[in-house]
């Protein structure tokens, strides 16, 4: 058994394939038209055979409570691997995306956390070099 | 100086509540003082004096990897709860998001309470504290 895939829901398909390639770098991988919404995948350029993250559309009813909940308190339900905090909070900063956690040392991982523009807080996290 | 600043200030707040300015000032230094009896709470005030403006998840994430304190999130946003009521922090909503700050003015009192000169030595002058009369009176 293996991981193939994670998730995000995010409140437009659109908006957040412009923000997980644009933004963030990722690449799509997969866009495939299902009813009205689409199956659709992105993944690392450094690593385009690995995981998958899907970017799910949200318009089940139980969903925006539970997402508006998780970002009134700040918590990220996703986090991503990045090679340095700081430098990505810098980069990411200077294309306007708002951080609601700067970098922190959290023990062993230095961690910070911003909004994907579609309803998700997502950390990045990258291990702390003492 | 500085006793005249408290006075003019439970004076105002005597106004404004019908009570007495010394059953006032019983009832704050109750709820500061129940407050900061708590070291998870105390701890709590050392890290947003580090970092002041945090989210619950930034709070619980610190006390956890900083001082090995792993309660709950509900224990701890009933802390926030108590210095909120307290008035030691303040929460300010920006759009979606929740921060807290932390807010040093219900322990200035006690600064000068068992220590008459700290004003003196302290940051405070004159003109703050006619700033802070000024604001009292409006």
């Amino acid at each position: 058994m293996r991981i193939r895939l994670a998730a995000v829901m995010v409140d437009d398909q659109a908006k957040a394939l412009q923000f997980y390639t644009g933004t963030l770098g990722f690449t799509k991988k997969h866009d495939v038209p299902v009813g009205a919404d689409r199956w659709l995948t992105v993944v690392s350029p450094q690593d385009p055979d690995g995981p998958e993250l899907a970017l799910q559309p949200d318009g089940h009813p139980a969903v925006k409570p539970f997402k508006e909940a998780l970002v009134a308190d700040g918590i990220p339900f996703t986090q991503l691997a990045v090679d340095d905090v700081e430098t990505e909070y810098r980069r990411l900063s200077g294309l306007g995306v708002k951080f609601t956690q700067q970098p922190a040392d959290m023990g062993v991982v230095c961690t910070a956390v911003f909004d994907d523009t579609c309803g998700n807080l997502i950390q990045i996290a990258s291990p702390n070099v003492k | 100086v500085a006793g005249l600043w408290r006075n003019t200030t439970l004076g105002a707040v005597s106004a404004l509540t019908g009570k007495s300015p010394l059953a006032y000032a019983r009832t704050v230094d109750e709820d500061v003082f129940k407050a900061l009896a708590d070291p998870t709470r105390r701890t709590i005030l050392d890290e947003l004096t580090g970092r002041d403006g945090q989210t619950l998840f930034e709070i619980c994430g610190r006390l956890v990897t900083n001082h090995g304190l792993s309660s709950s999130r509900q224990a701890i946003s009933q802390h926030l709860a108590v210095l909120q009521e307290a008035g030691l922090i303040e929460i300010r909503r920006d759009g979606r998001y929740k921060f807290h700050y932390i807010n040093t003015e219900p322990l200035k009192p006690l600064r000068t309470r068992w220590v008459p000169n700290a004003m003196s030595s302290g940051p405070r002058t004159q003109s703050d504290s006619d700033t802070a009369r000024r604001k009292e009176n409006q």
